[in-house]
């Protein structure tokens, strides 16, 4: 690289950390700050009153193992709010992750009539506006009493998370030889434990990343809860955007936050251990 | 020592109509080393797979001892299969792929230990067991797959290419190995290659096939003697071809007759016919002009071993002799006079 391109580079660099970085270093100010006023450029007083707000941690003095105990049985609409999403993404990945693996791996591994076809309707939900579906899910969601229920919404996650999911699965199946199952099952091993000792194993890596876009996916769905959970299924996200539309600075950035936490652990995750596997993943292999 | 016939087997994938398999119908008595052999494509593998329980057959039976083995599915039918790529598990040390077949049967670990070292010992591998695949070379890949395959006593040991990833000098080892540990166990053994020098020097008895179509089951030498067609003349390297017209144990060519020794060889009818000779069994500057004709030589290529003349015919056409080493003082552009025995004459119909 001559010195101009180089210095291109690393402002390049810098400012695509700094774009990602910047807001998220705001939002840590903001939620630990006692007071933070201009022309202060980081506050000089610190404290965790947003956090004790939102009924995340004790108040002060109360920080005992009795306090804890307290504040989490007392289901703050925080800690309430975390629980169902915690749940939510859960069952998302699980479903997603059982739907999408023999999906992915008939499309990675074989060639069928309409395959292209059923790749588009696959990925049509990324293109699509889900307002466009969602309206007329609703009706026979609430027709069939799966309105307002944790697995209904799940059901519905389920529209945007395929595509992500069956989309990382076929790129695993189509750097995969199927052969090594045939080997299992002459040595005596039945469809049961050849999944279990061979398939998993080889998939494995790129499960986790298809798992967890599967979680990311699911927690930051804001429309589709809102529109399907009727108000009883109540998510992050959903108290995030009604703090976010009128409060307090400090305890919208705590929320934030919580908001961003799990895409920040994942990134710092991938970027730990999934790096050389994560490479082998990637689009419909051979279409 | 498992008796395995395959009866009438057919195999029609879905969505082709041509058969990949056809009406193959092969009798391998037990302890023997049958090898499959064919050009790419020919159905190979698919009767391979179909012995396997892996790929169920469109019509057809295949038995062991007698029994339909149909109904079992591939785990328990005692077939087991070594891929040609080895297909070792590669998150797997080698024990634990050696042992992986006793696992699967709930064997005890400590006795899944000691069979292990057995096996890896009996392929000449001892003290590798705690390698990871990817440190073996191939051909230690290979024995350890086949320390794998053995490790569950099968009734049948399916075997796809063994040696055709292997160097030259590998070959024979491999070769040896699997020779003697036939002979250790008297495990049936099928094969299936598309080189017809990896069948030749591993098996008992060949199944040549075509377009999945069994053309010929025999030992190897036959192939060279006796091939059944012109086609399967010319895969076993055979190269002199000469159209002619059968009467009794004469045939009537271009080139003038020849007499050949017919006893046992019906192959081919009376009437329009191919005779085939291979260029070892030619005999140059023959004492008598019996069967002989006249040749000029055209190139002559020494291969160290032995030494390849092609030689041009009076009507024009080309045949091909080899001789061992260079004996003689044959050179390029002189006339010479070859005659081919009676009993190393073969006719085939023609096509
Ligand atoms: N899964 C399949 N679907 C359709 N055709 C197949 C399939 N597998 C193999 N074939 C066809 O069947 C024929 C025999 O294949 P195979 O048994 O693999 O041959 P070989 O092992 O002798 O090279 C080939 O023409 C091949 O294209
Ligand atoms: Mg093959």
């Amino acid at each position: 690289m001559s010195r101009v391109k180089r210095i291109l580079f690393y402002a390049a660099v810098v400012g695509v950390v700094l774009a990602l970085v910047l807001p998220i270093i705001t939002f840590f100010i903001n939620a630990f700050a006692f007071r933070w006023f201009y022309p202060q450029f980081v506050p000089n007083e610190w404290s965790l009153q947003a956090w004790e707000r939102i009924g995340l941690i004790p108040r002060e003095g109360q920080r005992t193992l009795e306090g804890w105990w307290r504040l989490l049985s007392s289901g703050s609409d925080v800690i309430n709010a975390l629980g169902t999403s915690l749940a939510l993404g859960g069952l998302v990945t699980v479903l997603s992750v059982i739907i999408g693996l023999p999906a992915a791996r008939a499309l990675g591994l074989y060639r069928f009539r309409f395959k292209r076809l059923v790749e588009f309707m696959i990925l049509a939900p990324t293109i699509v506006p889900v307002i466009a579906f969602v309206l007329g899910l609703n009706i026979n969601f609430i027709r069939w009493g799966f309105s307002g229920t944790l697995l209904g919404v799940a059901v519905v996650h389920l529209v945007p998370v395929m595509p992500y999911v069956v989309l990382t699965l076929s790129g695993v199946f189509a750097n995969y030889n199927p052969e090594f199952e045939e080997q299992a099952r002459t040595l005596g091993a039945g469809p049961l434990r050849t999944f279990w000792y061979i398939t998993l194993p080889s998939i494995f890596p790129g499960l986790v990343v298809a798992a967890l876009f599967a979680f990311l996916v699911s927690w930051s769905q804001y429309l589709l809860t809102f529109l399907i959970g009727a108000g009883r299924v109540i998510t992050i996200p959903m108290l995030l955007f009604a703090q976010a539309s009128g409060g307090n600075n400090a305890v919208t950035a705590a929320m934030s936050l919580i908001f961003i936490a799990p895409a920040v652990l994942t990134l710092l995750l991938s970027a730990r251990y999934l790096s050389g596997e994560a490479s082998a993943v990637g689009g419909f292999g051979r279409i | 020592m498992t008796h395995v016939v395959l009866q009438k087997l057919n195999k029609v994938y879905p969505g082709t109509t041509q058969a990949a398999v056809q009406d193959m119908h092969l009798d391998i008595p037990s302890g023997q080393l049958v090898a499959l052999l064919g050009p790419s494509g020919c159905g190979k593998t698919t009767t391979l797979k179909m012995i396997a329980g892996l790929i169920h057959p469109s019509s057809g039976d295949i038995t062991f001892d007698g029994a339909s083995v149909l109904p079992i599915p591939a785990e328990r039918r005692g077939a087991v299969m070594v891929f040609q790529n080895y297909l070792l598990f590669p998150y797997m040390s080698v024990g634990q792929n050696v042992g992986f077949g006793l696992k699967m049967r709930g064997v005890p670990q400590k006795t899944i230990n000691q069979k292990v070292i057995e096996m890896l010992e009996l392929v000449k591998l001892p003290n590798i067991a705690n390698r990871r695949p990817k440190q073996l070379s191939g051909g230690q890949q290979q024995r350890v797959a086949l320390a794998r395959a053995l490790i569950t006593a099968p009734k049948v040991l399916l075997l796809d290419e063994p040696l055709s990833n292997l160097d030259a000098h590998l070959r024979d080892e491999m070769r040896e190995l699997i020779l003697s540990i036939q002979r250790q166990l008297g495990v049936t053994m099928i094969f299936v290659t598309h080189d017809q020098e990896e069948a030749v020097l591993l098996a008992n008895q060949i199944a040549l096939i075509f377009e999945g179509v069994l053309q010929q089951y025999a030992p190897p030498d036959v192939f060279y003697r006796q091939p059944i067609s012109e086609r399967a003349a010319r895969f076993f390297g055979g190269v002199n071809f000469i159209a002619g017209t059968r009467r009794g144990d004469r045939v009537t060519t271009a080139l003038g007759d020849f007499v050949f020794n017919p006893a046992g060889k019906d192959s081919a009818p009376e009437g329009a016919v191919t005779l085939t000779i291979r260029p070892e069994q030619i005999v140059l500057q023959p004492a008598d002009t019996r069967n002989s004709i006249a040749g000029r030589i055209r190139a002559r290529i020494y291969v160290g071993t032995y030494t390849r003349y092609k030689i041009v015919l009076n009507d024009g056409s080309e045949i091909e002799a080899t001789r061992p080493g260079d004996v003689g003082s044959l050179e390029e552009g002189d006339a010479v006079r070859l005659a081919f025995p009676e009993d190393r004459i073969w006719v085939v119909a023609q096509r």
